[in-house]
């Protein structure tokens, strides 16, 4: 089910969450909000779900509009970053929650709720309470009890925020298999730029209560429309007035027109990556990233004088 | 630390353990049975049943209330709420025998409200309802205030989650949230109790002490005393102790219970 939130605006108090936010959410695809802390992410995610109402502004479900349709009756499976368990009731009647809500026959709820143990690996679980499980299975619980009722939405609040890092890679797997097998149209927030890239389809960048961009994860990165953008998806360096990423670089030994001259400070060998950190005649230090074989070719070394430009891809000013 | 520890046992006996203990031996002194006697007479009998009676109106009333202020106070946003926050705890800082001249203020013959009361034919002052009114004021917090810091720590995502699923607001309160907060809820029912067990001052003020009719186990006990029954004084301070103690017990398996569950 597609998802399109139009013009909204969202305040607390004083303090302006969203600012007239539009996303479109294709039916069936994997979406990130991307954004630092504070940028009005999880709002937005929250009145998607109708967690949140917002000021101004329409939300809806496969063109039908859900504005002022309450969380209970909006269908939609979320998943918070604390993973709100029901800490009173066991793992199976956690994920059985949203089936015993609608009434369902015991022995049907029974059959899904199996089912789902399996799903997220919780078979031998399922009589255990949330206090006895780690995070990474408190979350895959609670994901089993969102999807527990077929939505046709999932919505994941920071999901993997809590967790340590290898759990955190694990579910992100995880999460991106789930999706190619269950097409459910998934939106996830993070601040995590890496994650986005990882797991999503497409990505929309969120800053100071607004979109700042919208699309696929590589055209993000490689054509970022605002500065904000640049400097938030990806690692980046100055060269003059420009900011540029690290490895759209080219360090040459023979000057060139447009080139800025330099001398090489720093090589630090990273296993494959190579970075030089190097001093511009005027300006402030910049680093370039090289690969192994480059590198190599090169022959840097400290104390060299090099000329660098930027490469491949524009960068924005 | 042993210093410590010795110092700490030696206060609570001298203050606590030891004048109990005198009311326990002074009301056998004479043997059981003149206790026994002494209450189980229809006055002593009634004095005990309407103190049950205070319990069982009063607790269930500011539960209700406690739940429900705790639910607004923590969960809502509107005008008035931090006056409404502060007037909680106005109970315990009014002492009990103020609160029972405001009652008579108001229901009292010459009072506010006394005449409409009057006309209808309910006797409020010198009665049962102003005692249970009474007994209502001094219990009112503690509910509230029990409840209060659980629904803040448990948050408001189980709440949510349980939204998201298609719960309603009542499926939500009865099955997420009221057994998230039922220790508190616990808790907060046994300090009221013993609090309206053991409450003197507001009841003295509006009941008219009227042996047999508004006299509670705790009115008996200083008439007994003031009539040279010692014994009568005794022995009701003993039930009185024992009810109060089974209430602490219940206390003591809550918290124990809070304690295996957090």
């Amino acid at each position: 089910m597609a998802i399109e939130a139009t013009g909204i605006t969202k305040h607390f108090g004083d303090f302006r969450a969203l600012d007239d936010v539009s996303v479109n959410v294709p039916d069936g695809s994997l979406t990130a909000l991307l954004g630092p802390s504070g940028s009005g992410k999880s709002t937005l995610l929250r009145v998607i779900a109708g967690l949140e109402e917002p000021d101004s502004g329409v939300v809806r479900f496969g063109g039908r509009e859900v504005t002022h349709v309450s969380a209970q009756d909006r269908g939609v499976g979320f998943v918070f970053q604390h993973y709100a368990a029901f800490k009173h009731m066991t793992v199976r009647d956690n994920i059985a929650f949203g089936l015993k809500i609608r009434k369902q026959a015991k022995d049907k709820v029974k059959a899904r709720v199996d089912e789902l143990l399996d799903l997220v690996h919780l078979t031998g679980w399922a009589d255990r309470y949330p206090a006895q499980l780690s995070g990474g299975q408190r979350q895959r619980m609670a994901l089993a009890r969102a999807l527990a009722v077929e939505p046709e939405v999932l919505l994941l609040d920071e999901p993997f925020g809590a967790l340590d890092t290898r759990v955190r890679e694990e579910l992100r797997d995880w999460l991106r298999r789930l999706h190619d097998e269950m097409h459910v149209t998934t939106i996830f927030v993070t601040h995590d730029q890496q994650e986005a890239m990882e797991v999503a389809e497409q990505i929309v960048v969120v800053n100071d209560g607004r979109v700042e961009q919208a699309g696929p994860p590589a055209e993000v990165y490689e054509r970022p429309a605002t500065r904000f953008v640049m400097e938030f998806v990806g690692p980046v360096t100055r060269v003059g007035d420009r900011v540029v990423r690290p490895h759209d670089l080219d360090i040459r030994h023979e000057a060139e027109p447009g080139a800025l001259q330099a001398m090489v400070q720093r090589v630090v060998y990273l296993g494959f990556e190579v970075r030089a950190e190097l001093l511009p005649s005027d300006g402030p230090a910049l680093s370039v990233q090289l690969t192994r074989a480059e590198a190599d070719e090169l022959e840097l070394a400290e104390g060299d004088i090099v000329w660098v430009r930027a490469g491949r891809a524009p960068a924005s000013a | 630390m042993k210093a410590l520890r010795f110092t700490a046992l030696g206060y609570l006996a001298a203050l606590i353990l030891v004048p109990v203990g005198v009311i326990f031996y002074r009301t056998f002194e004479r043997g059981v049975d003149a206790a026994w006697h002494s209450v189980t007479t229809p006055e002593a009998q009634h004095a005990f049943w309407l103190t049950l009676l205070m319990v069982v109106i009063a607790v269930p009333l500011n539960t209700l209330f406690g739940v429900t202020t705790a639910l607004l106070l923590e969960r809502r946003r509107f005008r008035g709420k931090s006056v409404l926050n502060s007037l909680i705890d106005l109970p315990f800082a009014v002492s009990p025998v103020v609160v029972g001249l405001a009652l008579i203020l108001l229901y009292g013959r010459t009072g506010w409200f006394g005449d409409w009361f009057a006309d209808h034919g309910i006797r409020i002052i010198f009665s049962v309802p102003g005692m249970v009114l009474a007994t209502i004021f001094v219990c009112l917090p503690f509910v509230v205030r029990e409840v209060q810091p659980v629904l803040r720590e448990i948050g408001t995502e189980q709440e949510e989650a349980a939204r998201t699923l298609g719960a309603s607001p009542a499926q939500t309160f009865w099955r997420i949230t009221l057994p998230a907060i039922r220790l508190g809820v616990g808790y907060g029912v046994v300090l009221s109790t013993a609090r309206a067990l053991g409450e003197f001052g507001a009841v003295a003020v509006v009941s008219g002490h009227i042996s047999g009719v508004t006299e509670t186990a705790t009115l008996r006990v200083q008439d007994r005393f003031e009539s040279f029954d010692p014994v009568g004084a005794y022995s009701a301070s003993v039930v009185l102790a024992l009810m109060g103690a089974a209430v602490l017990l219940t206390m003591n398996i809550l918290e124990r219970r809070r304690r295996k569950v957090a």
